[in-house]
C-alpha cells in the first residue's frame, strides 16, 4: 500500500465532478478530509491549489495539487495502484477506449443535459422565438442520439469498463442520481427502461454499490437547487431580451 | 505495411490539423512508422466514418486495425505501447497529472479561442476571442517557467506531453498572429520563454517535418474560413 500521505479533497456538497472522486477514494479506502467549499465565497485553500480555474474538485495530496476529476481519478488509481479497484484497465488499447467514453461522457452527454435543462426553460414562456423552440428539439435530439451510442457500448457489459467498475462508469456515474432530478424539473424523460433497458440496469447495478449508494447528495435539496438555477438563467434571458 | 514488429500502424489524418501533428511528432520520438492515410479536404472517408463513428473526426490510429480515437488518448497509447522509446509522458505521478492537466486545458480552454479568433463575424468577437488567448499565454508562460526549471521543454531536456499538446498549435498561433494583422501571441516581452520554446521545439528532429510552414497554412485557413462561411450561410 503507498504511503497514503495527508489527502484532502475540496468540492461542494452538490458537485457531482467532486462526488466522482469521493466514490475512488472511498473504493480503494484511502482516508481523506473532506472540505465543502462555497463557490460564492471561495477559500484560500482553493485560491491556492486551483489558481487556474478556482474549481472544484481539487485534490491535495502531502501539499502538491491535482485539478480536474478525470485527471484526478487517474493519479489516485497510479499513486494507490495496489488498492483495488482498477480504475483504468492493464490494456493499452482498452485503456484508451475508457479514457474516450470518459471524456464523451463530459463533452457530449454532461454537457447536453445541462443545456437541455437550460433550453428547456424557455419554449413554453415564448413560444414566438422559434429559434429557441428549434434549439430545443435538438437539444432533446441530440441527447437521445447520444443515450443510445451508451446504450450500445454498455450491451452486454457489466460496467462501461467491462466486469470491473472504472473511470468512464464514474464519469457517468451523475447520471442516475441527477437525471431524476432533471426529469423532474423539466416534466420529461430522458433515461427510461423500454428505450435504455442496458442503461437502466447499469443505473441499478451503480446505485446498489454501498460506498456509492450512501454518497448521494440529498435528492430534494438538488432539485431545489437545480430549480433555482433554472429560474434564474429564466430571469436573466427575460431581462436581456426586454 | 509498415514495420512488422511493431504491428499494422495506420494513421487517419490531415496535415495542417495540429490534432493529427501530435501522433505524427509522437510516432517520430518513438521512431515508429506509419501509413499516413490522408483525408481531403471537404470529405469524410469510409474507414474514417468506420473507425471513428462516434465524432467522425481525425486523428484516428488503426493499429493492427483496432481504432484509437482523440489525439491526447493517442498520444498517451502510443507512449504505453512503444515503452522502450523516449517517454512521452513523465514517471511521477503528479507530473503526469500537471502534464495531463495543461494538454486539456490547451484544448478546452485555449484552441476554442483560435476557432473563436478566425470565424468571427464582428470586430468585437475577434477581440474577445484574442484577449482570452493573450490571457492563456500568460498562463502558459507562467506553466512553462514553472515545468521546465530552466531546461529546454516543458517536459526537461526532451520533448514531452504538454510540449506534443500545446507545440502542435504553434502553425496556426503563428498564422493567426499575421491574419489577424501582427497580432503578438509569442511575445519577447511578455511571453519571453514561450518564444524561446518554440523555436526550440519547432526545430527538433521529431517535428520540423511535421509542423507545415505559416504560410501554407494560412492558405489553408483562408479555404477553411470560407468552407464555414458557406455552410453557415446555407443553414
Amino acid at each position: 500500500m503507498a504511503d497514503q500521505g495527508e489527502v484532502k479533497l475540496l468540492k461542494t456538497w452538490s458537485s457531482l465532478f467532486g462526488l466522482r472522486v469521493v466514490w475512488a477514494l472511498k473504493l480503494k479506502g484511502i482516508p481523506y478530509e473532506s472540505v465543502d467549499e462555497d463557490l460564492t465565497n471561495k477559500s484560500d485553500l482553493l485560491l491556492q491549489y486551483n489558481p487556474v480555474h478556482t474549481k472544484v474538485p481539487v485534490l491535495i495530496h502531502n501539499g502538491k495539487s491535482i485539478c480536474e476529476s478525470l485527471v484526478i481519478l487517474e493519479y489516485i488509481d497510479e499513486t494507490w495502484s495496489q488498492n483495488p479497484p482498477r480504475l483504468l484497465p492493464r490494456d493499452p488499447i482498452q485503456r484508451a477506449s475508457a479514457r474516450f467514453w470518459a471524456k464523451f461522457m463530459d463533452e457530449k452527454v454532461n454537457l447536453e443535459l445541462l443545456e437541455l435543462l437550460m433550453a428547456q426553460a424557455l419554449p413554453s414562456m415564448w413560444q414566438a422565438f422559434t429559434k429557441e423552440g428549434r434549439e430545443q428539439e435538438e437539444g432533446v435530439a441530440s441527447i437521445a442520439e447520444n443515450l443510445k451510442l451508451l446504450e450500445a457500448e454498455l450491451e452486454g457489459k457489466k460496467f462501461l469498463g467491462g466486469e470491473e467498475i472504472g473511470i468512464p462508469d464514474f464519469a457517468l456515474g451523475w447520471l442516475v442520481n441527477l437525471v431524476p432530478v432533471f426529469e423532474e424539473i423539466l416534466g420529461l424523460k430522458i433515461v427510461d427502461e423500454e428505450r435504455h433497458p442496458s442503461l437502466s440496469e447499469w443505473s441499478r447495478r451503480i446505485s446498489d454499490i454501498p460506498v456509492i449508494e450512501e454518497s448521494w447528495p440529498p435528492r430534494d435539496k438538488l432539485v431545489t437547487k437545480w430549480a433555482a438555477i433554472r429560474d434564474h438563467f429564466l430571469a436573466t434571458a427575460r431581462a436581456s431580451s426586454g | 505495411m509498415a514495420n512488422n514488429n511493431n504491428g499494422d500502424v495506420k494513421l487517419i489524418g490531415a496535415w495542417p490539423s495540429p490534432f493529427v501533428m501530435r501522433s505524427r511528432i509522437a510516432f517520430n520520438i518513438k521512431s515508429v512508422e506509419y501509413e499516413f492515410l490522408e483525408e481531403k479536404f471537404g470529405s469524410k472517408s469510409e474507414l474514417l466514418l468506420k473507425s471513428n463513428p462516434v465524432h467522425k473526426k481525425i486523428p484516428v490510429l488503426l493499429h493492427n486495425d483496432k481504432p484509437i480515437c482523440e489525439s491526447n488518448i493517442i498520444v498517451e497509447y502510443i507512449d504505453e505501447v512503444w515503452s522502450a522509446g523516449p517517454s512521452i509522458l513523465p514517471s511521477d505521478a503528479h507530473d503526469r497529472a500537471v502534464a495531463r492537466f495543461w494538454a486539456a486545458y490547451v484544448d478546452e480552454k485555449w484552441f476554442p479561442n483560435v476557432r473563436g479568433a478566425l470565424n468571427a463575424s464582428s470586430e468585437e468577437a475577434k477581440n474577445a476571442a484574442v484577449g482570452q488567448l493573450k490571457e492563456g499565454m500568460a498562463l502558459l508562460e507562467g506553466a512553462y517557467e514553472e515545468i521546465s526549471k530552466g531546461k529546454d521543454f516543458f517536459g526537461g531536456e526532451k520533448i514531452g506531453f504538454i510540449d506534443i499538446a500545446f507545440g502542435s498549435m504553434l502553425a496556426w498561433l503563428r498564422a493567426l498572429q499575421v491574419m489577424l494583422g501582427g497580432v503578438k501571441l509569442l511575445d519577447e516581452e511578455k511571453t519571453p520563454g514561450l518564444c524561446k520554446w518554440a523555436d526550440k521545439f519547432s526545430a527538433d528532429p521529431a517535428v520540423k517535418d511535421v509542423l507545415p510552414e505559416t504560410d501554407k497554412i494560412i492558405e489553408f485557413a483562408k479555404l477553411l474560413v470560407a468552407k464555414n462561411k458557406a455552410a453557415a450561410a446555407s443553414s
